[in-house]
């Protein structure tokens, strides 16, 4: 198949970028996304041009790395799937598809699609972590966990941080990641130490980051590949509201 | 953590803040429509019900100055991060494709201003009389205020009557993503509850939506002609 690319390219940080128009040709279907910018990047390296920028690790939809928004979808629009695990035959012969970089404020651009997700490192620093005993690896099942919330907190724990929540939220919020790591941790006995410092400090930093507030829109939901819900914003909702009033009282 | 700073400075404050007072105005707009929709029991009714908040200027005022507070506070929390929002992606995307969001969640700002436009008519139509003065010094056989026929005579210009119309359609837009939203702002909104949210929030859309909607529907539709000789 043969396809035309509208991809944003941008030299620095600094450089104003704009949208490069390349024809992608001899398409496999059976291509993933990023396989297919890989030969594209191939064909301009052969003409001696710069080859797209883009980020991406572990190819299997489970690091998080890969952000590219197709089509004004982030990470291509397909139910639970990252930009990597999106393959060629989801597209027809001919298609023109336009590739652009996370937009928010707190996700600068460093390099064509590539995006410094600084601010989301920040925001686990500021209380994304538990209080652990030293000592010997402690044996298994010691601490006793419910079933449901153990349920709940692995549903949390699977959101890899890629950042499509703030890709597709029109307010550029990081609610749903921020949820989810709160979420994660307060469910869990080992997480309780901190509980209420880590949603206060944790909201904070997202706040001073410059992310948007939830509007609940449900666009976050829809496009995170670790189909993370809604449902934890609400929780961190809670959490903050009771962390609020425990420091007053 | 000051509480004061938590609340007005942070998002998730400022959601409590606009999840509160939304929720006072649900409370207003209920019993408003309530209290005006006696207009179909007859002059006698709504005139009586008019006369009894007036002989209660200390309890009409404070809950007038109270709605005026709530109102301020909910504008304001809106403007803030709306601003906030706006500030977030300065750079937008050339393909936008809204996926999932519904129309009402979209437009919240606008439909929010559109009827704040709308309650500044409202008021100069039937409270201030800035409009139409004639209309508030319509009295009826006992010496009271004659509501019954000053909502017969606004409601029988088209043009007037169309601008409410479609101010209870933006309204009750607004109200169908707010309603649900705000138990998601104050932390109820998961699992089951968010069924109960939803039914709850487009139930309350339409109720206000057709029992407003039904005055000057019904007006328009020759309700209380009699009236008007």
């Amino acid at each position: 198949m043969n396809l035309t690319l509208h991809v944003w390219r941008q030299e620095n940080a600094t450089d104003s970028g704009e949208f490069v128009t390349y024809l992608a040709k001899d398409v496999s279907p059976d291509m993933s996304f990023l396989e297919m910018l890989d030969v594209v990047n191939e064909d301009l390296l052969e003409k001696g041009a710069d080859p797209i920028a883009f980020d991406s690790d572990c190819r299997e939809g489970i690091c998080g790395t890969c952000s590219l928004v197709i089509n004004g979808s982030a990470h291509g629009g397909q139910k639970a799937t990252t930009a990597c695990q999106l393959h060629m035959r989801s597209f027809s012969d001919g298609e023109t598809i336009t590739i652009e970089p996370w937009r928010a404020r707190p996700f600068p651009v460093i390099r064509d699609l590539v995006v410094d997700r600084g601010s989301f490192d920040r925001i686990i620093q500021a209380g994304g972590y538990v209080s652990a005993s030293t000592g010997g690896a402690p044996d298994a099942n010691t601490i006793p966990v419910s079933k449901p919330n153990s349920d709940k907190a692995m549903d949390a724990a699977q959101c890899i941080g890629c950042g499509a929540c703030v890709a597709a939220c029109k307010n550029a919020s990081a609610m749903l990641f921020v949820s989810a790591k709160v979420s994660h941790m307060s469910l869990l006995p080992q997480g309780q130490v901190e509980r209420e410092q880590r949603v206060l400090d944790m909201v904070s930093q997202m706040d001073q980051e410059g992310f948007g507030a939830c509007t609940v829109t449900g666009s976050c939901e829809a496009v995170c590949p670790k189909e993370i819900s809604l449902d934890f914003i609400a929780r961190m909702n809670r959490e903050y509201g009771r962390a609020l009033i425990k420091s007053c009282s | 953590m000051n509480l004061f700073t938590a609340i007005f400075h942070s998002t998730l404050g400022k959601k409590y803040l606009m999840a509160i007072t939304g929720l006072l105005l649900i409370f207003f707009v209920i019993g408003h429509m309530i209290g005006n929709l006696q207009i179909f029991l007859g002059p006698e009714s709504i005139n009586a019900y008019g006369a009894f908040l007036k002989s209660k200027p200390a309890l009409l005022w404070g809950a007038r100055l109270g709605l005026l507070a709530t109102v301020a506070v909910h504008i304001w929390s809106a403007i803030t991060l709306s601003a906030k929002n706006r500030a977030a992606r300065p750079v937008t995307y050339k393909v936008n494709r809204s996926v999932a969001a519904s129309y009402a969640s979209r437009t919240m700002i606008w439909s929010g201003l559109i009827v704040l436009a709308f309650i500044i008519y409202h008021l100069l139509h039937f409270t201030v009389g800035a409009v139409n003065p004639e209309l508030l010094a319509l009295r009826d056989e006992a010496g009271r205020h004659d509501i019954y026929l000053m909502v017969i005579q606004g409601f029988s210009h088209p043009l007037v009557s169309g601008f409410y119309l479609l101010s209870m359609a933006l309204l009750c837009s607004h109200l169908s993503h707010g309603t649900s939203s705000l138990f998601q702002s104050l932390g109820f909104r998961s699992g089951q509850q968010k069924i109960w949210a939803n039914r709850l929030a487009l139930l309350l859309a339409w109720g206000i939506f057709l029992g407003n909607s039904s005055i000057p529907l019904a007006i328009l539709m020759g309700f209380g002609k009699e009236a008007l000789k």
